[in-house]
């Protein structure tokens, strides 16, 4: 560099135009300028800038920042954005809201609505741990079948939407089945026994402790899971009789649940979505395959 | 002489080049910089906000350690299809007690800001434990060694004293009850009075992991993931007055 400051700039004999003094395996590098409407673009962006920064937010000052002259904000957008939605939502949304899940599932457009719209919440907000195609998973309930746990009408999987099962929400489906072996309620010998006797309900061969299965169950199990094993969906204690586990139908996997119990808790959604999406999501779910009808003297949902 | 003939003053005369460098750059550090020190101007006023507790605290060093934020952002955007997925976008209060901030810029995983109470503690467990058995598609990493491992409370008195300093409004008492009100929160049917007090009544107090042999970093952890994006009250919170001349942020 200072070489070439002292030397007399060089020029290009074809071209008149003076050269850097660099030089590539015999190749120069000549000295133009940039081209003129390149440096007027620049020069234009930077007046540009300046109009920037009068319009929209731009300088941090030390109580905040330039606000702009057109107000523009992120929340401002974001505002615009969501009523746009709901605008184009609207003529659906507001039959949506009023009508009861009879009429719901009367009208095909709104029933088409909402599967669509519970479609899309439950890939978001289900999904993690019913599985994307709802067929559940080791203690999380499979949705597609008629085994319901505590009701499969439209108004009681509202419910369970909304409040959750052991959730935080006060009005949560609440049960405890008791840690049998955990707990020492029953002996390793009786756990055995009943939990043989479970299996037997729906199908497996008879052990020679049958009996005795038989009378643990009616003293421990019975109340809740019901005489004949048919379930109690008060107290969402599942139907045994059927070839659906929720915990494994594994010897083992049963034993290990008369033993130590389960208590699987779904989070209430309430407050999380909105009512329309919970709404929704009980069509979805209902719509599901397994959905039960509701019976006539039910309320209309709220 | 034209404008670029100027600029060959600066381009012949590398000290003044690098003054020019230098000044430039000082304006551009002084606009960005400067302001941060009245960083509660640009923090929304809302209620709700509070410290970590102890154990949720341990839960964040880990999820810091085991560098989640690689994969995983904690900052929902103000932008329709985000908050239609996570729900209401991320407030910069939500994050003023976090050092550092787990905003990270990258989501190979979804969005944990307001993952807390939308999964169940057994539901963690299992994924922290092996991540497919719950979402078959997962590609996020096995943490099953986090059941295994005691969370190292012994001196998380000391965090809370060290985030004091960083200007989190730990108490005395917090401080010292440090230890305490991590193994209370983990522990299932435990006396927990004086965390609640605290901490305020909304505190998750149950065994996380389901292990009630020891505090886990699995228990810590869940605690953390059970917290977050629950804390802000929205209520309080007034989008249209945002944020620049409400100045008084902080709960």
């Amino acid at each position: 560099m200072t070489d070439s400051n002292r030397l007399p700039p060089e020029k290009d004999p074809i071209t008149g135009v003076e050269t850097t003094g660099h030089e590539w395996d015999g190749l120069k590098e000549l000295n133009n300028p940039a081209p003129r409407w390149w440096v007027l673009v620049w020069l234009v962006t930077i007046v540009w800038s300046v109009g920037y920064w009068v319009v929209y937010p731009a300088w941090p000052t030390l109580s905040g920042h330039t606000e702009g002259k057109w107000g523009w904000t992120q929340y401002k957008e974001l505002e615009a954005s969501q009523a746009d939605i709901k605008a184009r939502q609207q003529a659906y949304l507001d039959r949506f809201e009023g009508a009861s899940f009879e009429q719901i599932m009367q009208d095909p457009e709104l029933y088409k609505f909402a599967v669509a719209g519970g479609n899309a919440a439950f890939k978001d907000n289900c999904a993690t741990c019913h599985g994307t195609g709802a067929a559940g998973g080791l203690g999380y309930p499979n949705l597609n079948d008629d085994d319901w746990i505590w009701g499969g009408t439209l108004e009681e999987i509202y419910a369970t939407l909304r409040y959750g099962i052991r959730s935080a929400h006060p009005q949560t489906r609440q049960s405890a089945m008791p840690a049998f072996g955990k707990d020492g309620v029953l002996t390793a010998e009786d756990v055995n026994a009943v939990t043989d006797y479970v299996l037997t309900l729906s199908g497996a061969a008879q052990k020679p402790s049958h009996e005795k299965g038989m009378t643990v169950y009616a003293e421990n199990c019975a109340a809740c899971h019901g005489e004949q094993g048919k379930g109690l969906r008060e107290f969402g204690a599942p139907n045994l009789t059927d070839a659906i586990w929720l915990y494994g139908g594994e010897r083992a996997q049963v034993y290990n649940t008369v033993f130590n119990a389960h208590a699987g808790m779904m989070p209430a959604w309430e407050g999380r979505l909105d009512p329309n999406t919970i709404r929704q999501l009980a069509v979805y779910v209902h719509a599901l395959g397994g959905g039960e009808k509701s019976a006539p003297v039910e309320a209309p949902a709220p | 002489m034209s404008i670029l003939g100027r600029h060959k003053f600066f381009e012949r005369n590398s000290i003044y080049m690098l003054i020019g460098i230098i000044v430039t750059v000082l304006i551009g550090g002084i606009v960005e910089i400067v302001p941060l020190f009245r960083m509660e101007t640009v923090i929304e006023p809302v209620k709700g906000v509070r410290p970590y507790t102890p154990l949720e605290l341990a839960g964040f060093n880990i999820y810091v350690r085991e560098g989640c934020y690689n994969c995983h952002s904690q900052q929902i955007r103000p932008l329709r299809d985000e908050v239609a997925r996570y729900g209401h976008y991320s407030l910069a209060a939500e994050s003023m007690y976090d050092h550092p901030f787990q905003w990270g810029s990258k989501r190979t995983g979804p969005d944990l800001s307001r993952v807390g109470g939308k999964y169940s503690d057994a539901w963690h467990v299992a994924h922290m434990s092996d991540p497919r058995s719950v979402v078959p598609e997962s590609i996020m990493p096995t943490y099953s060694f986090l059941n295994r491992q005691a969370a190292d409370l012994r001196r998380i008195d000391k965090h809370l004293k060290a985030l004091r300093l960083a200007g989190v409004p730990y108490s005395d008492e917090q401080i010292k009850e440090a230890y305490n009100d991590a193994v209370t929160q983990a522990t299932d049917g435990a006396d927990a009075a004086g965390l609640l007090a605290r901490y305020g009544d909304k505190i998750n107090v149950r065994n996380f992991d389901g292990n009630p042999k020891m505090v886990s970093e699995m228990d810590a952890l869940i605690a953390y993931m059970q917290v977050l994006g629950t804390m802000v009250d929205f209520t309080s919170y007034d989008q249209t007055a945002l944020p620049t001349k409400t100045a008084e942020a902080q709960p």
